[in-house]
């Protein structure tokens, strides 16, 4: 890496990025863990993209594991799972795994212990199965994106008549610092994985498949590779990925693998790809061949904070209090909780949250690792312009700063604001400390937010309209009444005027 | 001489089919300065909706800072819009307030409806003698339905910050 001039690494295609420090060695040599049942599962009825999901069990219900709980309706809906059996208590306002840090509507299960199943279909083959038959598993299973993102797996595979898919693209880069769970997944599960490609292959219809793997995973590398030998799958290639950061974020990897560029507003489907992670497709795996839908994943916990860093099969919904106890517990003063990763990740306030399908790593930071506040030592901007250079989606990001201060959140979006990946190499790269990454967030939420004020007022401005017609409406029809009650009373004086006998008998 | 009036009456053709062709329908500048206005239909501004008070921007019958919702932001997307300089709200049509939601207390509520026909943009919901109901989505946060309201049930809340809502704050700025 070199500072002073354009940033270049050997084999990166892209510009930008960096060399960081990975920590993984703290987790990486140890095998997955399972987890003891939790007393308590706590399943957050919003997720962090803001999708609310409706809970269909009520309290005082048993629920047995793998029972369908919650679900989100639209096309892009997803279902939950209850990780186990137990008793489904009154709805609570919990801390949520959120960066915000507020507490939002959980649904909670009290473990019975028991851990009864529902009843599970007949694993079956999945070469038999249509592709429609294994997107709509994949739904019942409740799958998602299990990289960080979250987003329903189903959509992802569902064939579509406007985009054509020629490539399936595994992530198994993990680039972040400290997590090493896909790392684990690779290393032990590797048929598993194997297999689950070979069900999404055959759900998108095509046979080409890209794993990309970061260089400094040689296990996993070699475990899939002896896999791949051993199966007769040999149609899936392995490409070894320099370990640049972020390698994997999704937009970055399809351009490495293929030198394909996604348009800045557009998915991978628009040139051609699905990527998945190597965790999803796990996930797969065990919804089609196996039968079994998603209620645990494989989490990460580490950091120097915690007595003893590794990977565990953890159940959604576990609080991260009980995987820290399983770990050891904390080794001392902590500095910063963080979920997801160093650069990614959101810092929690506490650790009675429980972990969503999105959750990799929980990563317990002491001082030595994070510093106390970034902020405590900001310094003006002195336009460098070392940022740009660390940039791995080619922006500005100090100039997106300079507009972002000044409130000019509509010039942000003409430099590129949601571009941004939001993967932290400009804070790390900038001289003055200044925290890049939360300006350009914060201005993204200035710009969601205006767009929503935007839209409430369109809706008002119509309703507002539609009953000023009405009222106007109303009003014709009224004085028509009016009009013909006085015509129809005219109308029948002058009757009685004409019938001199009726007024008599009136009178 | 005939040659420049028969170019003239060429021209005043050209114009007058110009002038029919492309006709603009409407007035664009009113439909300019609405698109700036926040729809709260509230009224403050002392005309009754933010489309009369477009209206009266664009005639000169008002001027640009009488709209309490819109604030200081308001005043200045207005004055960009028209070349004016920009200038503080005008208090005598109320101040900028935090955007709040209303909540009728439904135990008190003896159905009179005299909220829903308070309610510009028909957030309402009810029929007479049952109780009624807001819309929190739809509420613009007026205040109109408040002042009708017999028994008082009606409270103005301030919208809860959720995971919903939130919004990633600016670091905290401590230069040395």
């Amino acid at each position: 890496m070199d500072l002073d001039g354009v940033i270049v690494f050997k084999g990166w295609n892209l510009k930008g990025g960096l060399n960081l420090e990975g920590h993984k060695d703290l987790s990486r040599q140890y095998s997955i863990i399972n987890t003891a049942i939790p007393n308590e599962l706590i399943y957050p009825l919003v997720d962090r993209s803001g999708n609310v999901q409706t809970a269909l069990v009520k309290a005082g219900e048993r629920v047995l594991k793998g029972q369908v709980i919650a679900g989100s309706k639209g096309v892009q809906g997803t279902l939950l799972h209850a990780a186990s059996s137990g008793l489904v208590k009154e709805n609570e306002w919990r801390m949520i795994a959120h960066p915000s840090g507020l507490k939002s509507e959980c649904l909670i299960i009290a473990t019975d212990g028991l851990d009864e199943c529902c009843p599970v279909d007949e694993p079956v083959d999945y070469t038999q199965l249509s592709a429609a038959d294994i997107c709509e598993k994949v739904h019942q299973a409740g799958i998602v994106g299990l990289g960080g993102a979250g987003f329903p797996t189903a959509v992802k595979i569902t064939p579509n008549n406007v985009r054509t898919i020629d490539t399936l693209i595994i992530n198994g880069v993990e680039c972040e610092p400290y997590i090493t769970c896909d790392d684990r997944l690779m290393q032990q599960y590797p048929s598993e994985i194997l297999l689950g490609i070979q069900v999404l292959l055959r759900a998108l219809a095509i046979e080409n498949c890209v794993i990309g793997i970061e260089e400094d995973m040689p296990e996993a590398i070699e475990a899939i590779q002896k896999a791949i030998e051993c199966s007769g799958f040999n149609q899936i290639q392995v490409k070894v990925v320099p370990a640049v950061y972020p390698a994997g974020g999704e937009r970055q990897l399809i351009y490495q693998l293929t030198g394909r560029e996604t348009p800045n507003q557009g998915f991978p489907a628009d040139v051609g790809v699905v990527c998945q992670n190597v965790g999803t497709v796990m996930a797969v795996y065990q919804a089609i061949v196996k039968g079994q839908v998603l209620i645990e994943r494989v989490v990460t916990v580490t950091g120097m904070g915690i007595n003893k860093p590794q990977n565990m099969w953890a159940r959604i919904g576990t609080p991260i209090k009980d995987l820290v106890s399983q770990c050891g517990g904390y080794n001392g003063p902590i500095e910063r909780l963080i979920m997801g990763g160093l650069m990614m990740g959101f810092s929690l306030p506490d650790d009675d949250v429980g972990i969503t399908k999105a959750t990799n790593c929980i990563l317990v930071a002491t001082s030595k690792e994070v510093t106390k506040s970034s902020e405590a030592e900001m310094q003006p901007c002195i336009r460098c312009g070392e940022c740009a250079l660390a940039c791995p989606v080619n922006l500005l990001p100090q100039q997106i700063y300079w507009h972002s201060q000044g409130g000019a959140h509509q010039k942000c979006q003409s430099f590129g604001l949601f571009d941004c990946i939001e993967c932290g190499c400009c804070d790390v790269v900038c001289p003055s400390h200044i925290p890049l990454v939360q300006y350009l967030r914060a201005s993204k939420s200035k710009v969601f937010l205006k767009r929503r004020e935007d839209e409430a007022a369109m809706l008002a401005k119509q309703r507002f309209e539609r009953r000023d017609t009405r009222k106007a409406q109303e009003k014709v029809a009224q004085e028509q009444r009016i009009r013909l009650k006085k015509l129809a009373l005219v109308k029948l004086q002058k009757e009685s005027a004409s019938s001199p006998v009726k007024m008599q008998d009136k009178s | 001489m005939l040659w420049i009036c028969l170019l003239f009456a060429i021209l005043g053709v050209i114009l007058g089919y110009a002038a029919f062709r492309f006709k603009v329908e409407g007035e664009p500048l009113v439909v300019e300065i609405e698109a700036l206005l926040p729809q709260t239909q509230c009224g403050q501004c002392s005309f009754p909706g933010c489309k009369p008070y477009a209206e009266a921007i664009a005639q000169g019958k008002a001027d640009i800072n009488q709209c309490p919702p819109g604030g200081e932001v308001g005043v200045k997307a207005l004055a960009d819009l028209l070349g004016l300089d920009a200038k503080p709200l005008d208090e005598s049509f109320g101040i900028e307030k935090e955007k709040k939601v209303a909540v009728i207390v439904e135990a008190d509520c003896i159905g009179c409806t005299l909220c829903i026909q308070a309610c510009p943009v028909d957030a309402i919901l009810g029929a007479a003698k049952y109780m009624h109901t807001v819309i929190a989505s739809e509420c613009t946060g007026c205040d109109l339905c408040v002042e009708p309201c017999p028994v008082d049930c009606i409270v103005m809340s301030p919208i809860k910050p959720s995971v919903l809502n939130w919004q990633w704050p600016e670091p905290i700025q401590n230069r040395h």
